[in-house]
C-alpha cells in the first residue's frame, strides 16, 4: 500500500513540474541572442535618415526629399513620407520644427507665403501637386484643411456650409444645396444644435461649435485629404472628444493629418504618428509602438517629456 | 548598448521635476516590499531548521507589512496614471514594478507557508526532523535565497545582463529541485517513519520552488523594462 502511495505521489510531483517547466523554462542564451538583435536596430537611433516605416504601400500621399525654405531659412529638410488611405495621421514634435509648414505643402498653402520655396515631390494619388499646371483651387477642395483657430465666414451657418459646394459647383439645385447642408452639418455632429437656427452667423457659436461648423464647411465640398493644425487646442473636453470621435468617423471615408501638440490626443486619434525635430522627420510609426517603444532617443525624450 | 541606454534613461530627468520624485519612490517601495520579502523568506527557512517556534510566529505576523506595501505601490501606480499618463520606457518601469509587486506579494505568502509548516512540524511528534533532509531544505533554501537576492538587486540597478543571468540559474535550480524530490522519496522508503517530516519537507521544497519562479518573474520585468522586450511567451524551441 505505502509504495503506491508513493508513486502516486511522486508522479504527481512529476506532472506538475512538466507543466510548470515547459510554462517557465526560458532559454536564455536564445533570449540574448533575440535581445542583441533588437539592441542592434536600435543602434540605428543616431542615423541621420528617418526611423521607422516612412514608406507604405499604396499611399494616397507621398512626400520624397521634400525641403522647405521660408528665405534662406530652410524649416523642412529632406522629408520622405507616405501617407496611407483611410488613416489618421499625427505629426507631432516642439513648436518651431516644421509640422505645419509641412501640413501647408499638402495643398498648398504655403503659394501664399512670400519666401516659401518648396522642392522635392509631393504626390496626391500618384499626380504630383507642385506641377505648374495644377489649378490649387480644386486641389484645395480634394485637400482640405481646418485650422487652430475656428475661422468660421462672416455669414450664416447655412452660408458657411454652402460656400463651398456651390463654388465648385457640387450642387445645381437648391434642395440639393439644403441637403448638402445637413448632411455636412450631421456628420460634422453639428445638426441637433444647429438645425433651427441655421440662419444666424457663424460667428454666434462656441468655439467647440464653431470647430465642428469649420469641419463640416471642410467636408462639404467631399475632400479625400483632411489637415487639421490644432484642431481641439481652444477646445474643453468635452468639445475635443467630439472632435475626436468625429476624426475616428470621418476616418473611414478620409485620409486625415492631425498635428497635435497633445500626445494623448496623437496616441488616441491616429493610427501612425510622426515625430519631427528642427524640420527632419525623425521618426515614423505605428502609432502604438511610438508611444510604448520608441526607436530613436529624440523621440523617446520628447514623448516622455525629458530632457532632450 | 542597451545596458548604455537604460541606464542613462533611467538618470536623464523629466522637465517636471516631482515626476522623477514620484518613479523613484514607487521603484523604492518596490525594493522596501523586495528586503522585506528576503528577510521573511530567510526567517522562515531559519524557523524551520531550526524549530524556532517564536521566529515562525514573527513571519506569520509580519505578511500584512508586505500586503501593506502592495497596497501603497498599486496607489502610487494609479496615481502616476492619471497625473503623468507614462509613456515609454516610464510606461514600462511603471507596468515593471506593477507586476512585480504581486509576484513580491506571492514570495511573502511562500514564506508565511513555510513559517506555518515549522509551526506544524514543531508541534508534531510524527515529524521529527531528519538531518539528511533538512541539508537538503539547506541547500535549496539558499539557492532559492540567492536567486530571489539577485532578482531584487537587479530591480535596483536594472541590469538587463545579469537578469538573463538570474533566468538561466533558475533552471538550474529547477534542475536541483526535481533531484531532491527524488531524494525524498528514497529516504521515505528507506524508513517510512519519516513520512510526516517528509511531506512538511516536499511542501516546503514545493514552496521554494514557487519563489524560484516568481524570481523569475522580476528578472523578466526587468528585461521588459530596459529593452522594451516581453519575453515571457519565449518558449525553449
Ligand atoms: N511665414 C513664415 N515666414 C518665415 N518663417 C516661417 C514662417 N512660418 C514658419 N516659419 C519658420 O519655420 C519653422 C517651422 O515653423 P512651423 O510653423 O512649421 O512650426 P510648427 O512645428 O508648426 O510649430 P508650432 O508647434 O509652434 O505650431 C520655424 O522656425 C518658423 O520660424
Ligand atoms: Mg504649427
Amino acid at each position: 500500500m505505502t509504495p503506491m502511495f508513493f508513486n502516486q505521489f511522486d508522479s504527481n510531483i512529476a506532472m506538475v513540474n512538466e507543466d510548470e517547466r515547459q510554462n517557465f523554462h526560458r532559454d536564455a542564451s536564445r533570449l540574448r541572442k533575440r535581445l542583441q538583435i533588437s539592441s542592434r536596430d536600435k543602434e540605428v537611433v543616431e542615423d541621420d535618415g528617418t526611423v521607422g516605416q516612412w514608406s507604405i504601400s499604396d499611399p494616397r500621399i507621398s512626400c520624397r526629399n521634400v525641403d522647405v525654405n521660408y528665405g534662406d531659412k530652410q524649416a523642412i529638410k529632406k522629408v520622405n513620407l507616405d501617407i496611407g488611405r483611410n488613416e489618421v495621421l499625427s505629426f507631432i514634435g516642439p513648436s518651431g520644427c516644421g509640422k505645419s509648414t509641412l501640413l501647408r505643402c499638402l495643398n498648398r498653402m504655403n503659394d501664399t507665403i512670400p519666401g516659401c520655396r518648396v522642392s522635392g515631390e509631393i504626390k496626391l494619388d500618384d499626380e504630383d501637386v507642385y506641377l505648374k499646371h495644377i489649378d490649387v483651387v480644386p486641389l484645395r477642395a480634394k485637400v482640405g484643411m481646418v485650422f487652430q483657430k475656428p475661422n468660421p465666414f462672416p455669414k450664416s451657418i447655412f452660408e458657411n456650409v454652402a460656400y463651398g459646394p456651390r463654388i465648385h459647383g457640387l450642387t445645381a439645385t437648391k434642395d440639393g444645396l439644403a441637403e448638402v447642408v445637413e448632411s455636412s452639418l450631421r456628420r460634422a455632429g453639428l445638426w441637433e444644435e444647429v438645425k433651427d437656427y441655421l440662419d444666424h452667423p457663424g460667428t454666434s457659436l462656441s468655439g467647440g461649435q464653431q470647430q465642428r461648423l469649420c469641419i463640416a464647411r471642410t467636408i462639404a465640398v467631399n475632400p479625400e485629404v483632411i489637415l487639421m493644425d490644432e484642431p481641439c487646442s481652444a477646445l474643453d473636453p468635452i468639445a475635443t472628444a467630439k472632435i475626436e470621435q468625429l476624426i475616428d468617423e470621418l476616418r473611414e471615408q478620409y485620409t486625415i493629418v492631425i498635428v497635435t501638440h497633445s500626445m494623448q490626443q496623437a496616441a488616441r486619434v491616429s493610427q501612425r504618428t510622426a515625430y519631427f525635430h528642427l524640420g527632419k522627420l525623425i521618426e515614423v510609426g505605428e502609432t502604438a509602438s511610438v508611444f510604448t517603444q520608441p526607436i530613436h532617443k529624440l523621440t523617446d525624450d520628447y514623448i516622455s517629456g525629458r530632457f532632450g | 548598448m542597451s545596458r548604455g541606454v537604460a541606464m542613462e534613461k533611467l538618470t536623464d530627468g523629466h522637465i517636471i521635476r516631482r515626476y522623477d520624485g514620484e518613479l523613484d519612490n514607487l521603484r523604492l517601495i518596490a525594493l522596501e516590499m523586495g528586503g522585506l520579502v528576503i528577510n521573511l523568506l530567510g526567517d522562515a527557512l531559519n524557523a524551520f531548521k531550526t524549530q524556532d517556534l517564536d521566529l515562525a510566529h514573527k513571519v506569520v505576523a509580519m505578511d500584512n507589512q508586505v500586503d501593506e506595501l502592495e497596497v501603497k505601490a498599486d496607489q502610487e501606480i494609479a496615481n502616476i496614471i492619471a497625473k503623468r499618463c507614462p509613456v515609454s520606457s516610464d510606461l514600462r518601469m511603471v507596468m515593471a514594478v506593477s507586476k512585480s509587486v504581486s509576484d513580491l506579494e506571492r514570495i511573502g505568502d511562500e514564506a508565511v507557508r513555510i513559517a506555518g509548516l515549522a509551526i506544524q512540524a514543531i508541534g508534531n511528534e510524527a515529524s521529527d526532523p531528519n538531518s539528511q533532509m533538512l541539508r537538503d531544505v539547506n541547500r535549496i533554501g539558499s539557492m532559492a535565497m540567492s536567486g530571489l537576492r539577485s532578482a531584487v538587486e537587479i530591480f535596483d540597478i536594472w541590469d538587463e545582463e545579469k537578469a538573463l543571468q538570474v533566468i538561466e540559474n533558475h533552471n538550474d535550480m529547477e534542475e536541483e529541485f526535481q533531484a531532491d524530490l527524488r531524494h525524498l522519496i528514497t529516504y521515505i522508503l528507506e524508513d517510512y517513519r519519516n513520512i510526516g517530516f517528509a511531506i512538511s519537507v516536499v511542501l516546503v521544497i514545493k514552496s521554494l520552488e514557487r519563489v524560484g519562479h516568481h524570481a523569475q518573474n522580476l528578472a523578466e520585468y526587468v528585461v521588459f523594462q530596459v529593452s522594451g522586450e516581453d519575453i515571457r511567451s519565449d518558449q525553449p524551441s
